[in-house]
């Protein structure tokens, strides 16, 4: 068999959710939790790519696809959002934007 | 025969370390910098090297894919309201790190730890590549077929999705600058 097999992609693939998780779990900034969103989603992608692979299936790469997509749009609303909040001057900063907690 | 099979082998092992080592410090590089800029700039490094990972899986059309849509389209996208809200560094923090910043820290940590733990016993030599793939697989001309075959409903729900994500921007954008000019009358 040629190269890695599916374990060292499962592994690079949970290191990026973590440390995505990590992003988005710490930072205040609302632009880099995106950026943070934006591993995790692709961390799941690789996992989801391999295992393709692996099951020689190409429902793997169509779920991808759909996580492609749906990434597209999240960032469309979440960079939305931050561009109403400069609008509204408030601050960028997760945690002082605590009005819509319930 | 078995050679030219093995130094393929070795040539695939040199990619995959580089792509993955990429991959690894770039995705470090996007949590930790403070500026949002260079984060976006570590993030098109980190969809680069995860598009050569993809193409190692012989995945060609989600390489692709993933260079144009999110690379090319996603990150201008965030570059472009980066750049207009401002390069603002985050403010450090204040003193010792609060209980957040530990519980945070400790989540990630654990969700990190969960997935190693489940890979290193489930994966210990079961899982190893079939390696009859066909040619085809991958290509733009099959992900197309399955598309419009087994997974046409897939499809169509994603088309809504991005259209109500392209609507929702449009409504945030506009209403805002209507509450604008009210708050400013």
């Amino acid at each position: 068999m040629l190269g890695p097999g599916v374990a060292w992609y499962l592994a690079v693939s949970g290191f990026l959710f973590g440390v995505g998780a990590l992003g988005v779990l710490v930072r205040r900034n609302p632009l880099i939790v995106l950026l943070s969103l934006e591993i995790m989603l692709n961390g799941a992608n690789l996992a989801l790519i391999a295992f393709s692979r692996h099951a020689g299936n190409g429902a793997g790469q169509i779920f991808a696809l759909a996580v492609m997509a749906v990434a597209a749009s999240e960032v469309c609303v979440g960079l939305g959002l931050v561009v109403a909040i400069h609008r509204r001057r408030l601050a960028l900063d997760v945690d002082q934007l605590s009005e819509l907690r319930g | 025969m078995i050679i030219a099979a093995s130094a393929g082998g070795v040539l695939v092992w040199i990619v995959w370390v580089v792509a993955a080592a990429a991959c690894v410090g770039s995705g470090v590089a996007v949590v930790s910098f403070s500026n949002p800029f260079y984060s976006a700039l570590a993030l098109i490094g980190n969809l680069g090297s995860l598009a050569v990972l993809y193409l190692l899986l012989s995945a060609e059309f989600v390489a692709a894919a993933q260079v144009l849509v999110y690379a090319g389209a996603v990150m201008v996208m965030f570059l472009f309201v980066i750049a207009y809200v401002g390069p603002r560094t985050e403010a450090p923090w204040q003193s010792a790190p609060s209980w957040q910043t530990l519980a945070a820290v400790t989540a990630a940590a654990s969700i990190f730890l969960e997935i190693i733990v489940v890979i290193s016993l489930k994966a210990s030599g079961r899982l190893a590549h079939s390696d009859h793939v066909n040619r085809t697989f991958g290509s733009p001309g099959w992900i197309g077929r399955l598309f419009l075959t087994d997974h046409l409903l897939a499809f169509e729900i994603t088309s809504i999705v991005l259209l109500i994500a392209a609507v929702g921007g449009v409504i945030l954008g506009s209403h805002t600058r209507r509450r604008d000019a009210e708050a400013a009358a």
